[in-house]
């Protein structure tokens, strides 16, 4: 079973809908117990991170989402959710993440051109640029849908995908059971159910693999 | 680089599709979650459904049909008809739409654009506005372009990106319907310097005119149409192979 993380941003209908149109099992929960119990986890977010950040940590699963990563279930952050799996966002101010991926979260206008529209807002490719197998499958050029202002300076060796707005700007991340897409897979049609598939996928390939 | 977008306008009364020819193979070329899912098929980048229905009821019927396509249709959805308060931003965003387009509402109440933009965030409110020529300028008309406002429309676009508005459909009430293209001088008049995304309306009547538009003005981010996609006269597919070809840079799916 799959946990959407649910604590009050944004509305999730949409999101949990599309982990059901891949055949996966999917609730929506705020509950540490069913969190729990998940075999993998999904960090969603829209919106400012600091005001992101301090829900995560009203609702008390601050910890125990850093507890559960640790432990090795696959977590996914979605957009403003891969954000907060960083060490620090420079988002109207300094704001510490979670941590589970070295690096800080900056604004796209100090890496991309002046003229460029700010958000990027639509459809862009993906360059692989590392080892993410939640892209088994996809085609490198593959369009996502983007709407972000901000950005994911991480080390090279985490960002597995870029898309090119002027400059590389970080599409993906992951570190170990730790997976970002800073576009929105459940937005991005067909290629982006793919990406969901995959990641629910995880565990069963990594059994028949062993 | 980022695509351009080919957005397809679904009117919709009393939770049914309004227009539309019989598609081969659609069952219910009226029924929003069959023609969204369609047109998602095709390879449309983001779906307007804009609700144009009078009464209550037909309102309810509008969100039970909006809930069912968000649940079926995995692209950017945009909402669209009579949102003059923050709950009506509320009501359409909880049944899974993903922005939401204000028109005349905003023109009554600007502070609509802030409030919303700082509740939702920009990227979810879309300033629609509805222009045409009045004398040496343009004017912003409410009503579905039947009143004029007398706000001038150059004025009134800046005025709702500073307020928070995400992005601009600009539509062009002179070239609504005629199928002659887009409003290129409009566009170029009004929008060529905004910071937001840009997505033209009014008067695509064949393929020549998308690539017109995205070749002649570079800044505009997307084109919107309704009845050339909803009477088959062009199909998104060959849209889009068209507009690869010229060396616009499209989404494909297949």
């Amino acid at each position: 079973m799959t946990a959407i993380i649910d604590y009050g941003v944004g509305n999730l209908f949409s999101l949990a809908c599309s982990f059901k149109a891949v055949g996966a099992e999917a609730v929506l929960t705020s509950d540490p117990e069913v969190i729990k119990a998940a075999d993998r986890l999904v960090l969603p977010g829209v919106g400012a991170f600091r005001d992101a950040a301090a829900k995560l940590k009203e609702s008390g699963l601050w910890e125990l989402v850093k507890e559960q990563a640790a432990g090795g279930k696959p977590l996914l952050g979605i957009c403003l959710g891969m954000q907060l799996l960083l060490d620090k966002s420079l988002e109207f101010g300094e704001y510490e993440g979670l941590g589970l991926i070295p690096g800080v979260v900056r604004p796209i206008a100090e890496i991309i051109p002046e003229g460029l529209k700010i958000p990027q807002m639509g459809w862009n490719k993906l360059e692989f640029t590392g080892e993410s197998p939640i892209f088994d499958g996809t085609p490198e050029g593959a369009y996502m849908y983007f709407v972000h202002s901000y950005y994911c300076d991480a080390p090279a060796e985490y960002v597995s995908a870029v898309t090119e707005y002027g400059a590389p700007v970080t599409a993906s991340v992951r570190k170990d059971n730790v997976y970002g897409c800073q576009f929105h897979p459940e937005k991005s049609g067909d290629a982006g159910l793919a990406v969901l598939k995959r990641f629910c996928e995880l565990q069963t390939r990594e059994r028949e693999n062993v | 680089m980022i695509a351009k977008r080919i957005i397809p306008c679904l009117d919709v009364k009393n939770g049914r599709v309004v227009k539309g020819k019989n598609f081969k193979g659609l069952a219910d070329v009226a029924s929003p979650v069959v023609l969204g899912s369609f047109y998602s098929a095709c390879g449309a980048d983001e779906l307007v459904f804009y609700d144009i229905t009078a009464s209550a009821e037909g309102r309810q019927l509008f969100t039970e049909v909006l809930t069912e396509v968000a649940s079926k249709v995995f692209i950017p959805l945009t909402v669209g008809g009579a949102i003059n308060t923050l709950d009506d931003f509320d009501r359409v965003l909880k049944c899974g739409a993903d922005k939401v387009s204000v028109n005349s509402g905003a023109v009554r109440d600007p502070d609509l654009i802030y409030e919303a933009a700082k509740r939702y965030g920009s990227q979810c409110v879309v300033l629609s506005a509805d222009v045409a020529r009045v004398g040496e300028g343009y004017h912003v008309f409410v009503r579905g372009g039947r009143e004029d406002t007398g706000l001038d429309a150059a004025e009134w676009i800046k005025r709702g990106q500073e307020l928070g508005a995400g992005e601009l459909v600009l539509n062009s009430i002179d070239t609504d319907g005629v199928k002659n293209g887009f409003d290129l001088k409009m566009l170029s008049d009004l929008c060529s310097d905004l910071k937001i995304p840009v997505i033209a309306s009014g008067g695509a009547g064949n393929i020549r005119h998308f690539t017109e538009l995205f070749r002649t003005l570079p800044f505009v981010d997307a084109g919107l149409a309704a009845s050339i996609f909803h009477y088959g006269e062009v199909s998104i597919e060959d849209l889009k192979s068209v507009l690869a070809d010229e060396g616009i840079e499209v989404r494909r799916t297949k």
